[in-house]
């Protein structure tokens, strides 16, 4: 094994939650704000508008079908622009925010849709605004299940994050294809699976104990 | 005495995209701090028509007045005025599940921007008067369905409303339950002379807790009258009071 193999697991696995970290803080907020759009436009809601409601729904899908490998490769003007680099952990950066923003949002609309429509019909007769909808019936109601999607999204992101490391994007994956791929090490492979097993359990069991403290139901 | 009406509903009708006509020109008067029962089989409209009075459904035409007020012509924030003072309550109760009976209740004075203390207050006093004042921090899916619909009715009677809709309030309870439950409501329209407008497709709601009464068919009103008198009546209201099935047997053999 390379000399000093514990150092650079450890960097590495700091730059991938580094990378995972800086992800989902961009993600949550912009998915969560297209997956209300998403719902909310939608047909015989609160703010039903049809076109509107198209547009964001294309554009959520294309985002969709484009294999992440392309699209990391594919953005990398963008990342320039908005980064100044196109190699290193910042920069792999926004690619997986990109990938993952269209992803959480089918899922914050999929869990906001479990939400029985009578509740918002009760808060609609008792005189709420679309913002009050929202934010005390929608979210709330549903927030187990937005914290089951986060930690879905998450993971996924751990798992694109690896793909990264393909391109020059550090972490975990990049030490594996440096290391454990082209340098015969199978041993830095296994430990670098190790430790990706090791954070999805981490995740999963986190993410589900918090989604069990939060329901009442 | 004149009384005055609290709800006036004038040549309502509703007609779905589908074309399905659900409302044909309906006529009806609440008069204030009374209870008005409107009875029908499934699918003959009641649903849509008390979903009206609060615009939760559109009206096609025809006018909602509450005290006086068009609620047809109103838009925005002057709506949202209007619907806080209109309560109502769901046949299923339509509770928040990620909050307590308290804050369930406290939900309408969130909205109209209460500040916390007083809807602490409230709803504490609400839940009191709803006898349920040594529940205020469970959960719904810690309450019975009588207890989830007490909860209901202060959440309903939480920005103090001229007006109670109750659409179908007791049909997911069992009989022992739907009795309490209309008790209560009898109690609430004495206390506090809340006018109440409630539907049902239970004869013995009717019964147990209307001043007046409509039968609706077919998307309009076809019979009514007071309670009292009209169980006199040689009519379909008037037989479906007197005996405990309804719709009453002899109709069903004729049908």
């Amino acid at each position: 094994m390379t000399d000093g193999w514990f150092d650079l697991i450890a960097t590495a696995t700091r730059e991938t939650l580094v990378m995972v970290l800086i992800a989902m803080a961009v993600t949550i907020p912009l998915g969560l704000l297209l997956g209300v759009l998403l719902l909310i436009t939608g047909r015989g809601q609160i703010l039903e508008q049809p076109v509107a409601n198209k547009l964001i729904a294309a554009v959520v899908n294309v985002g969709r079908s484009v294999p992440f490998i392309i699209l990391l490769v594919a953005v990398i003007p963008l990342t320039r622009a908005l980064v100044g680099t196109t190699i290193g952990t910042t920069a792999a950066i926004v690619p997986l925010a990109l990938a993952t923003i269209p992803f959480f949002a089918r899922i914050v609309e999929t869990s906001l849709r479990e939400v029985p429509g009578g509740l918002v019909e009760a808060a609609v007769a008792s005189g709420a605004r679309r913002r009050d909808v929202v934010s005390k019936v929608l979210i709330p109601e549903a927030l187990p299940s937005l914290v089951a999607g986060v930690t879905i999204t998450t993971i996924g992101v751990l798992g694109y994050s690896a793909m990264a490391g393909a391109v020059g994007g550090g972490g975990l994956g990049d030490v594996a294809i440096r290391y454990g791929y082209q340098r015969y090490e199978t041993d830095i492979t296994i430990a670098t699976v190790v430790v990706l097993v090791a954070l999805v359990q981490l995740l999963q069991f986190a993410g589900d104990r918090l989604a069990r403290r939060l329901s009442h139901t | 005495m004149l009384l005055a009406s609290m709800l006036e509903i004038q040549q309502l009708r509703k007609v779905f995209p589908n074309g399905v006509v659900a409302l044909d020109g309906v006529d009806l008067e609440v008069p204030d701090g009374e209870i008005v029962g409107v009875i029908g089989r499934s699918g003959t409209g009641k649903s849509t028509l008390i979903r009206c009075v609060n615009r939760l459904e559109e009206p096609t035409s025809g006018r909602v007045l509450i005290d006086g007020q068009d609620v047809t012509a109103m838009r925005g924030g002057e709506l949202r005025a209007t619907r806080r003072k209109i309560g109502m309550i769901f046949q299923h109760f339509n509770l928040l599940t990620s909050r307590t009976a308290a804050d369930n209740v406290a939900l309408p004075l969130e909205i109209a921007g209460v500040d916390r203390k007083e809807r602490r207050r409230k709803a504490h006093e609400l839940l009191e008067l709803v006898g349920l004042g040594d529940r205020v921090n469970a959960y719904p899916a810690q309450l019975s369905g009588g207890m989830k619909q007490r909860v209901g009715i202060a959440r309903a009677l939480a920005s103090d409303p001229a007006i109670l809709l109750s659409d179908e309030a007791t049909s997911a309870l069992d009989d022992e339950t739907t009795h309490s439950v209309l008790d209560l409501i009898r109690t609430i329209n004495a206390e506090l002379n809340l006018t109440v407008l409630l539907i049902t497709h239970e004869m013995d709601v009717v019964r147990r807790v209307c001043d007046t009464v409509a039968l609706l068919d077919a998307g309009q009103i076809v019979e009514r009258g007071r309670v009292d008198e009209v169980a006199w009546h040689d009519s379909r209201l008037g037989r479906g009071l007197r005996v405990e099935a309804w719709p009453p047997r002899d109709e069903r053999q004729a049908a």
